[in-house]
Protein backbone atom coordinates (compact mmCIF):
# COMPACT_ATOMS: atom_id res chain seq x y z
CA UNK A 1 0.00 0.00 0.00
CA UNK A 2 1.69 3.13 -0.66
CA UNK A 3 1.44 6.17 1.79
CA UNK A 4 -0.20 9.26 0.48
CA UNK A 5 2.91 11.25 -0.41
CA UNK A 6 1.44 15.03 0.89
CA UNK A 7 0.31 13.88 4.20
CA UNK A 8 3.83 13.48 6.95
CA UNK A 9 3.42 10.26 8.59
CA UNK A 10 5.21 11.72 11.45
CA UNK A 11 4.19 14.88 14.19
CA UNK A 12 6.51 17.41 14.22
CA UNK A 13 8.98 16.40 17.29
CA UNK A 14 12.81 17.71 18.31
CA UNK A 15 14.90 15.26 16.19
CA UNK A 16 17.53 13.32 17.58
CA UNK A 17 20.52 13.51 15.40
CA UNK A 18 23.29 10.44 16.01
CA UNK A 19 26.58 10.47 14.79
CA UNK A 20 29.18 7.24 14.48
CA UNK A 21 32.36 8.57 13.72
CA UNK A 22 36.03 7.11 13.82
CA UNK A 23 36.95 8.31 17.11
CA UNK A 24 33.13 7.84 19.27
CA UNK A 25 29.79 9.09 18.80
CA UNK A 26 27.72 12.45 19.20
CA UNK A 27 24.14 13.10 19.46
CA UNK A 28 22.32 16.16 18.47
CA UNK A 29 18.87 17.48 19.61
CA UNK A 30 17.10 19.84 17.74
CA UNK A 31 14.70 22.31 18.46
CA UNK A 32 11.07 22.54 16.91
CA UNK A 33 12.98 24.67 14.19
CA UNK A 34 15.57 22.08 13.45
CA UNK A 35 17.94 25.38 13.90
CA UNK A 36 18.88 25.18 17.57
CA UNK A 37 20.70 21.82 18.40
CA UNK A 38 21.68 20.76 21.86
CA UNK A 39 25.35 18.72 21.78
CA UNK A 40 25.37 15.51 23.82
CA UNK A 41 28.40 13.64 23.37
CA UNK A 42 31.36 12.12 23.30
CA UNK A 43 30.03 8.61 23.92
CA UNK A 44 32.36 5.83 23.66
CA UNK A 45 35.20 8.19 23.08
CA UNK A 46 37.81 6.62 21.12
CA UNK A 47 35.93 3.41 20.05
CA UNK A 48 35.50 3.41 16.32
CA UNK A 49 31.29 3.43 15.83
CA UNK A 50 30.06 2.15 12.72
CA UNK A 51 26.62 3.07 13.15
CA UNK A 52 24.35 4.25 15.50
CA UNK A 53 20.63 3.37 15.00
CA UNK A 54 17.29 4.33 17.05
CA UNK A 55 15.26 1.97 17.23
CA UNK A 56 11.77 3.45 15.41
CA UNK A 57 9.36 0.58 16.75
CA UNK A 58 9.67 2.12 20.36
CA UNK A 59 11.86 5.40 20.11
CA UNK A 60 13.74 4.93 22.57
CA UNK A 61 16.18 1.45 22.12
CA UNK A 62 19.83 2.67 20.74
CA UNK A 63 22.29 0.35 18.99
CA UNK A 64 25.57 1.13 18.24
CA UNK A 65 28.24 -0.40 16.50
CA UNK A 66 31.50 -0.58 18.44
CA UNK A 67 35.35 -1.66 18.20
CA UNK A 68 38.15 -0.11 19.59
CA UNK A 69 41.94 -0.02 17.83
CA UNK A 70 42.84 -3.00 20.25
CA UNK A 71 39.95 -5.00 20.86
CA UNK A 72 37.17 -6.98 18.89
CA UNK A 73 33.98 -5.88 17.82
CA UNK A 74 30.68 -5.50 19.91
CA UNK A 75 27.70 -4.26 20.30
CA UNK A 76 26.04 -1.60 22.74
CA UNK A 77 22.53 -1.00 23.83
CA UNK A 78 20.90 1.53 25.76
CA UNK A 79 17.30 2.30 26.22
CA UNK A 80 17.60 5.81 28.33
CA UNK A 81 18.84 7.49 25.40
CA UNK A 82 22.82 7.23 25.76
CA UNK A 83 22.79 7.94 29.43
CA UNK A 84 23.70 3.90 29.93
CA UNK A 85 24.84 0.99 27.96
CA UNK A 86 25.43 -2.19 28.14
CA UNK A 87 26.86 -4.66 26.05
CA UNK A 88 25.37 -7.28 23.65
CA UNK A 89 25.71 -10.82 25.81
CA UNK A 90 26.69 -12.32 21.99
CA UNK A 91 28.08 -9.92 19.83
CA UNK A 92 27.47 -10.73 15.88
CA UNK A 93 30.17 -13.49 15.31
CA UNK A 94 30.47 -16.21 12.50
CA UNK A 95 30.52 -19.94 13.41
CA UNK A 96 33.57 -21.42 14.39
CA UNK A 97 35.45 -22.90 11.46
CA UNK A 98 35.50 -26.97 10.93
CA UNK A 99 38.84 -28.19 11.74
CA UNK A 100 41.74 -27.83 9.91
CA UNK A 101 39.84 -24.72 8.09
CA UNK A 102 40.45 -21.04 7.94
CA UNK A 103 37.36 -19.73 9.57
CA UNK A 104 36.49 -16.24 9.62
CA UNK A 105 36.03 -13.50 12.65
CA UNK A 106 33.99 -10.28 12.70
CA UNK A 107 36.25 -7.17 12.46
CA UNK A 108 33.58 -5.13 12.68
CA UNK A 109 29.84 -4.53 12.91
CA UNK A 110 29.04 -2.21 9.92
CA UNK A 111 25.51 -1.38 9.71
CA UNK A 112 22.40 -1.91 12.19
CA UNK A 113 19.01 -2.45 10.48
CA UNK A 114 15.23 -2.61 12.56
CA UNK A 115 13.28 -5.43 12.08
CA UNK A 116 9.88 -5.20 10.31
CA UNK A 117 7.37 -3.63 13.03
CA UNK A 118 5.44 -6.66 13.25
CA UNK A 119 8.93 -8.28 14.69
CA UNK A 120 9.55 -6.11 17.74
CA UNK A 121 12.56 -7.54 19.04
CA UNK A 122 13.85 -8.25 15.40
CA UNK A 123 17.28 -6.49 14.25
CA UNK A 124 19.98 -7.00 11.60
CA UNK A 125 23.45 -6.80 11.13
CA UNK A 126 25.71 -6.21 8.35
CA UNK A 127 29.54 -7.02 8.95
CA UNK A 128 33.09 -6.74 7.50
CA UNK A 129 33.96 -9.22 6.73
CA UNK A 130 30.75 -9.88 5.08
CA UNK A 131 28.19 -11.31 7.06
CA UNK A 132 24.81 -11.28 7.66
CA UNK A 133 23.16 -11.62 11.87
CA UNK A 134 20.19 -11.56 13.66
CA UNK A 135 18.63 -10.63 16.61
CA UNK A 136 15.62 -11.49 17.75
CA UNK A 137 15.69 -10.47 21.64
CA UNK A 138 16.39 -6.88 20.94
CA UNK A 139 20.22 -6.49 20.03
CA UNK A 140 21.57 -8.54 23.01
CA UNK A 141 22.32 -12.10 21.25
CA UNK A 142 23.39 -11.77 17.64
CA UNK A 143 23.43 -15.37 15.57
CA UNK A 144 24.78 -15.71 12.18
CA UNK A 145 21.18 -15.59 9.73
CA UNK A 146 20.12 -17.16 6.53
CA UNK A 147 23.26 -19.51 6.10
CA UNK A 148 24.83 -17.01 3.24
CA UNK A 149 27.92 -16.61 6.12
CA UNK A 150 28.92 -20.34 5.09
CA UNK A 151 27.60 -20.65 1.74
CA UNK A 152 30.30 -21.49 -1.01
CA UNK A 153 28.69 -19.65 -3.59
CA UNK A 154 28.33 -16.77 -1.29
CA UNK A 155 31.97 -17.02 -0.08
CA UNK A 156 33.10 -16.44 -3.75
CA UNK A 157 30.78 -13.85 -4.25
CA UNK A 158 32.25 -12.36 -0.92
CA UNK A 159 35.39 -12.29 -2.07
CA UNK A 160 38.17 -11.56 0.42
CA UNK A 161 39.81 -8.88 2.78
CA UNK A 162 41.18 -7.82 -0.99
CA UNK A 163 38.03 -7.56 -2.47
CA UNK A 164 36.62 -4.37 -1.14
CA UNK A 165 36.89 -0.98 0.42
CA UNK A 166 40.41 -0.34 2.40
CA UNK A 167 38.61 -1.34 5.41
CA UNK A 168 37.67 -4.02 4.45
CA UNK A 169 34.50 -5.02 2.50
CA UNK A 170 30.96 -4.54 3.68
CA UNK A 171 27.60 -5.91 3.84
CA UNK A 172 25.61 -3.06 4.05
CA UNK A 173 21.76 -1.93 3.18
CA UNK A 174 19.73 -4.28 4.43
CA UNK A 175 16.27 -3.54 3.75
CA UNK A 176 12.93 -4.80 5.38
CA UNK A 177 9.81 -4.45 2.68
CA UNK A 178 7.69 -2.14 5.30
CA UNK A 179 4.56 -4.55 3.90
CA UNK A 180 6.44 -7.81 4.44
CA UNK A 181 8.62 -9.00 6.93
CA UNK A 182 9.61 -11.96 4.61
CA UNK A 183 10.88 -10.03 2.39
CA UNK A 184 14.27 -8.84 2.62
CA UNK A 185 17.05 -7.15 0.22
CA UNK A 186 21.13 -6.63 1.28
CA UNK A 187 23.67 -5.34 -0.61
CA UNK A 188 27.39 -6.30 -0.42
CA UNK A 189 30.34 -4.04 -1.66
CA UNK A 190 31.28 -5.68 -3.37
CA UNK A 191 29.29 -8.46 -3.95
CA UNK A 192 26.31 -7.16 -5.59
CA UNK A 193 22.46 -7.30 -4.27
CA UNK A 194 20.35 -9.85 -3.27
CA UNK A 195 16.68 -10.21 -1.97
CA UNK A 196 14.37 -13.08 -0.61
CA UNK A 197 10.92 -13.51 -0.68
CA UNK A 198 10.36 -16.02 1.85
CA UNK A 199 12.36 -14.39 5.01
CA UNK A 200 15.83 -15.06 4.54
CA UNK A 201 15.78 -18.77 3.65
CA UNK A 202 16.80 -18.27 0.06
CA UNK A 203 18.11 -15.07 -2.06
CA UNK A 204 17.90 -14.21 -5.47
CA UNK A 205 20.53 -12.50 -7.43
CA UNK A 206 19.08 -8.45 -7.85
CA UNK A 207 21.67 -7.25 -10.37
CA UNK A 208 19.97 -7.14 -13.58
CA UNK A 209 20.67 -3.29 -15.33
CA UNK A 210 23.17 -2.64 -12.93
CA UNK A 211 27.10 -1.82 -15.10
CA UNK A 212 30.21 -3.23 -13.14
CA UNK A 213 33.54 -2.06 -14.17
CA UNK A 214 34.85 -2.08 -18.01
CA UNK A 215 36.24 -5.31 -18.54
CA UNK A 216 34.30 -7.53 -15.84
CA UNK A 217 31.09 -10.06 -16.50
CA UNK A 218 28.12 -8.66 -15.85
CA UNK A 219 26.41 -11.74 -14.77
CA UNK A 220 28.80 -12.58 -11.75
CA UNK A 221 27.89 -10.61 -8.63
CA UNK A 222 31.40 -10.59 -7.64
CA UNK A 223 32.63 -7.57 -10.02
CA UNK A 224 29.21 -5.85 -8.96
CA UNK A 225 29.50 -2.90 -6.21
CA UNK A 226 26.23 -1.29 -4.77
CA UNK A 227 27.37 1.55 -2.39
CA UNK A 228 24.15 2.09 -1.20
CA UNK A 229 20.39 0.81 -1.17
CA UNK A 230 17.62 2.45 -0.08
CA UNK A 231 13.28 1.88 -0.76
CA UNK A 232 10.60 4.93 -0.50
CA UNK A 233 8.81 4.06 1.91
CA UNK A 234 6.73 6.33 -0.06
CA UNK A 235 6.53 3.53 -3.10
CA UNK A 236 8.06 0.25 -1.62
CA UNK A 237 7.93 -0.83 -4.73
CA UNK A 238 10.97 1.32 -6.13
CA UNK A 239 14.40 1.09 -4.95
CA UNK A 240 17.14 2.99 -5.43
CA UNK A 241 20.66 3.02 -5.42
CA UNK A 242 23.56 4.60 -5.54
CA UNK A 243 26.35 2.21 -7.16
CA UNK A 244 30.38 2.32 -8.08
CA UNK A 245 29.47 2.73 -11.73
CA UNK A 246 26.37 5.40 -11.08
CA UNK A 247 22.93 5.46 -9.85
CA UNK A 248 19.96 3.43 -10.49
CA UNK A 249 16.16 3.31 -10.07
CA UNK A 250 14.09 -0.18 -9.23
CA UNK A 251 10.15 -0.13 -10.44
CA UNK A 252 8.84 -3.29 -9.37
CA UNK A 253 7.47 -5.86 -10.74
CA UNK A 254 10.04 -5.13 -13.17
CA UNK A 255 13.28 -6.57 -11.87
CA UNK A 256 15.50 -4.56 -14.09
CA UNK A 257 17.71 -1.56 -12.67
CA UNK A 258 17.54 1.89 -14.56
CA UNK A 259 20.22 3.69 -14.78
CA UNK A 260 19.12 7.52 -14.04
CA UNK A 261 22.58 9.25 -13.39
CA UNK A 262 23.16 10.54 -16.30
CA UNK A 263 21.71 13.98 -16.37
CA UNK A 264 24.18 15.16 -13.62
CA UNK A 265 26.15 17.34 -15.38
CA UNK A 266 29.16 15.25 -16.72
CA UNK A 267 31.74 17.53 -14.94
CA UNK A 268 30.27 16.21 -11.65
CA UNK A 269 29.46 12.57 -12.33
CA UNK A 270 26.55 10.51 -10.93
CA UNK A 271 29.75 8.48 -8.61
CA UNK A 272 28.90 8.98 -4.68
CA UNK A 273 28.44 6.40 -1.58
CA UNK A 274 24.90 7.83 0.01
CA UNK A 275 21.79 7.52 -1.07
CA UNK A 276 18.60 9.22 0.19
CA UNK A 277 14.69 8.76 -0.04
CA UNK A 278 11.95 11.01 0.51
CA UNK A 279 9.89 9.66 3.44
CA UNK A 280 6.95 9.87 1.26
CA UNK A 281 7.46 11.34 -1.93
CA UNK A 282 8.86 8.48 -4.15
CA UNK A 283 10.03 11.06 -6.96
CA UNK A 284 12.01 12.44 -4.81
CA UNK A 285 15.57 11.70 -4.00
CA UNK A 286 19.01 13.19 -3.18
CA UNK A 287 22.61 12.01 -3.54
CA UNK A 288 26.02 13.17 -2.72
CA UNK A 289 28.73 13.34 -5.85
CA UNK A 290 32.20 12.44 -5.34
CA UNK A 291 34.77 12.68 -7.77
CA UNK A 292 35.40 8.67 -8.83
CA UNK A 293 37.94 9.82 -11.92
CA UNK A 294 40.82 8.29 -12.92
CA UNK A 295 42.49 7.64 -9.42
CA UNK A 296 39.55 7.91 -7.45
CA UNK A 297 39.93 10.90 -5.23
CA UNK A 298 36.94 10.14 -3.36
CA UNK A 299 36.97 14.45 -2.72
CA UNK A 300 34.10 16.65 -3.63
CA UNK A 301 34.24 17.36 -7.42
CA UNK A 302 36.37 20.19 -7.99
CA UNK A 303 36.77 20.87 -3.98
CA UNK A 304 33.24 22.13 -4.54
CA UNK A 305 30.69 20.07 -2.42
CA UNK A 306 27.04 19.89 -3.52
CA UNK A 307 24.09 17.57 -3.25
CA UNK A 308 22.04 17.09 -5.91
CA UNK A 309 18.02 16.14 -5.78
CA UNK A 310 16.09 14.64 -7.85
CA UNK A 311 12.50 15.20 -7.94
CA UNK A 312 11.20 13.08 -10.78
CA UNK A 313 12.94 10.17 -10.48
CA UNK A 314 15.93 10.92 -11.34
CA UNK A 315 14.77 12.33 -14.90
CA UNK A 316 16.32 15.61 -13.84
CA UNK A 317 18.81 16.52 -11.19
CA UNK A 318 19.07 19.89 -9.16
CA UNK A 319 22.86 20.87 -7.72
CA UNK A 320 21.80 22.02 -4.00
CA UNK A 321 24.83 24.00 -2.16
CA UNK A 322 23.65 26.97 -1.03
CA UNK A 323 25.52 27.35 2.66
CA UNK A 324 27.83 24.83 1.67
CA UNK A 325 31.75 25.26 0.91
CA UNK A 326 32.27 27.61 -2.80
CA UNK A 327 35.61 25.78 -3.22
CA UNK A 328 38.55 24.20 -1.73
CA UNK A 329 36.60 21.65 0.49
CA UNK A 330 37.92 18.27 -0.18
CA UNK A 331 35.84 16.09 1.83
CA UNK A 332 33.28 14.16 0.80
CA UNK A 333 30.61 11.74 2.28
CA UNK A 334 30.21 7.90 3.36
CA UNK A 335 27.76 5.42 2.16
CA UNK A 336 25.84 5.50 5.66
CA UNK A 337 26.47 9.55 6.68
CA UNK A 338 23.72 10.89 5.12
CA UNK A 339 20.02 10.82 6.12
CA UNK A 340 16.14 12.42 5.95
CA UNK A 341 13.82 12.80 8.85
CA UNK A 342 10.49 12.37 8.56
CA UNK A 343 9.19 15.79 8.62
CA UNK A 344 7.49 18.75 7.05
CA UNK A 345 9.91 20.11 4.81
CA UNK A 346 12.07 17.07 5.24
CA UNK A 347 15.07 18.06 7.12
CA UNK A 348 18.51 16.28 5.55
CA UNK A 349 21.54 15.70 7.17
CA UNK A 350 25.30 14.53 6.28
CA UNK A 351 28.74 14.12 7.79
CA UNK A 352 32.09 14.56 6.33
CA UNK A 353 34.97 12.77 6.19
CA UNK A 354 36.38 15.97 7.64
CA UNK A 355 34.30 15.50 10.79
CA UNK A 356 31.68 18.24 9.73
CA UNK A 357 27.57 18.11 10.29
CA UNK A 358 25.72 19.92 8.18
CA UNK A 359 21.72 19.82 8.52
CA UNK A 360 19.04 21.51 5.71
CA UNK A 361 15.26 22.25 7.57
CA UNK A 362 14.02 22.90 3.89
CA UNK A 363 14.50 19.55 1.59
CA UNK A 364 18.17 20.96 0.72
CA UNK A 365 17.69 24.35 -0.72
CA UNK A 366 19.64 25.50 2.42
CA UNK A 367 22.25 24.07 4.24
CA UNK A 368 23.76 25.14 7.63
CA UNK A 369 26.66 23.41 9.43
CA UNK A 370 25.50 22.04 13.12
CA UNK A 371 28.77 20.87 14.34
CA UNK A 372 32.41 20.65 13.31
CA UNK A 373 36.07 19.57 14.43
CA UNK A 374 34.52 15.76 14.95
CA UNK A 375 36.38 13.03 14.31
CA UNK A 376 35.86 11.26 10.37
CA UNK A 377 32.09 10.37 10.49
CA UNK A 378 31.23 7.28 9.40
CA UNK A 379 26.91 7.47 9.67
CA UNK A 380 24.84 9.56 10.48
CA UNK A 381 21.21 8.62 11.43
CA UNK A 382 17.85 10.65 12.26
CA UNK A 383 15.18 9.89 14.48
CA UNK A 384 12.47 11.22 16.52
CA UNK A 385 12.54 9.54 19.96
CA UNK A 386 9.76 8.47 22.11
CA UNK B 1 46.83 -15.87 39.75
CA UNK B 2 47.16 -12.15 39.35
CA UNK B 3 45.92 -10.61 36.15
CA UNK B 4 47.25 -7.32 35.27
CA UNK B 5 44.48 -5.64 32.90
CA UNK B 6 45.34 -3.02 30.38
CA UNK B 7 43.28 0.77 30.64
CA UNK B 8 41.14 -0.51 27.11
CA UNK B 9 39.43 -3.31 28.92
CA UNK B 10 38.81 -1.44 32.34
CA UNK B 11 35.57 -0.86 31.58
CA UNK B 12 34.75 -4.26 32.50
CA UNK B 13 37.07 -5.03 35.40
CA UNK B 14 36.86 -1.78 36.83
CA UNK B 15 40.39 -2.47 38.08
CA UNK B 16 43.53 -2.53 36.99
CA UNK B 17 44.65 -6.11 38.42
CA UNK B 18 42.00 -8.94 38.42
CA UNK B 19 42.65 -12.89 40.25
CA UNK B 20 41.86 -15.45 37.54
CA UNK B 21 42.04 -19.49 37.43
CA UNK B 22 42.84 -21.62 35.13
CA UNK B 23 45.96 -24.32 34.21
CA UNK B 24 45.97 -22.75 31.03
CA UNK B 25 46.31 -19.67 29.52
CA UNK B 26 42.72 -20.35 27.54
CA UNK B 27 41.08 -21.58 30.59
CA UNK B 28 42.14 -18.47 32.43
CA UNK B 29 40.51 -16.36 29.68
CA UNK B 30 37.39 -18.41 30.12
CA UNK B 31 37.64 -17.16 33.79
CA UNK B 32 38.20 -14.03 33.35
CA UNK B 33 34.66 -14.01 31.13
CA UNK B 34 32.87 -15.28 34.03
CA UNK B 35 33.68 -12.88 36.16
CA UNK B 36 33.97 -9.84 33.47
CA UNK B 37 31.10 -11.32 30.86
CA UNK B 38 32.15 -10.31 27.32
CA UNK B 39 35.69 -9.92 27.98
CA UNK B 40 36.97 -13.00 26.41
CA UNK B 41 35.61 -11.86 22.63
CA UNK B 42 36.58 -8.25 22.72
CA UNK B 43 40.52 -10.39 23.09
CA UNK B 44 39.94 -13.46 21.50
CA UNK B 45 37.96 -14.10 18.23
CA UNK B 46 35.18 -16.38 17.20
CA UNK B 47 38.05 -18.91 15.55
CA UNK B 48 39.71 -18.95 18.80
CA UNK B 49 42.84 -16.72 17.40
CA UNK B 50 44.25 -13.98 19.52
CA UNK B 51 43.35 -10.47 18.15
CA UNK B 52 46.27 -8.71 16.38
CA UNK B 53 46.23 -6.10 19.00
CA UNK B 54 46.23 -7.93 21.94
CA UNK B 55 49.31 -9.66 23.30
CA UNK B 56 49.59 -11.97 26.71
CA UNK B 57 52.60 -12.19 28.46
CA UNK B 58 53.20 -14.76 31.23
CA UNK B 59 56.12 -13.96 34.02
CA UNK B 60 57.29 -11.17 31.30
CA UNK B 61 57.65 -14.07 28.15
CA UNK B 62 54.75 -13.86 25.28
CA UNK B 63 52.57 -16.39 25.39
CA UNK B 64 51.14 -16.97 21.73
CA UNK B 65 49.51 -20.54 22.39
CA UNK B 66 45.99 -20.48 24.73
CA UNK B 67 46.77 -23.94 25.28
CA UNK B 68 50.07 -22.64 27.65
CA UNK B 69 49.96 -24.22 30.87
CA UNK B 70 49.92 -21.73 33.21
CA UNK B 71 51.01 -22.44 36.93
CA UNK B 72 49.24 -20.65 39.94
CA UNK B 73 52.02 -18.44 41.04
CA UNK B 74 52.42 -17.32 37.29
CA UNK B 75 51.49 -13.50 36.43
CA UNK B 76 49.27 -12.90 33.51
CA UNK B 77 49.99 -9.58 31.82
CA UNK B 78 47.60 -8.45 29.20
CA UNK B 79 49.24 -5.81 26.72
CA UNK B 80 47.00 -3.82 24.55
CA UNK B 81 49.47 -3.64 21.40
CA UNK B 82 50.21 -0.81 19.11
CA UNK B 83 47.66 -0.07 16.64
CA UNK B 84 47.83 3.02 14.80
CA UNK B 85 46.41 6.63 15.08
Amino acid sequence: MALDPKRPTAPNRHPLVMVATRKGAWFYRGDDARKDWRTDGPHFLGHVINHVVLDPRDGRTLLAAAKTGHLGPTVFRSTDFGQSWKEAAQPPAFAPAPAGTEGRAVDHTFCLTPGHPDEPDVWFAGTSPQGLFRSTDGGINWAPFSGINDDPQYRQWMGTAQDGTPDGPKLHSIIIDPRDPAHMVFAMSGGGVHESTDGGRTFRLAIEGLECVEGFDRNDPTFHDPHCVRLCPGNPDRLYQQNHCGIYRLDRPSTQWRRIGQNVPKEVGDIGFPMVVHPRDADTAWVFPMDGTSVWPRTSPDGKPAVYATHDGGETWQRQAAGLPADQAWWTVKRQAMTADRLDPVGLYFGTTSGELWASRDEGAHWACIAQHLPEIYAVEVAEPA
Amino acid sequence: MKVLIPSALRSYTEAARAEADGATLAAVLDDLDRLYPGIRFRMIDEQNRIRAHIRFFVNGTQARDLAQALRPTDELVIVQALSGG
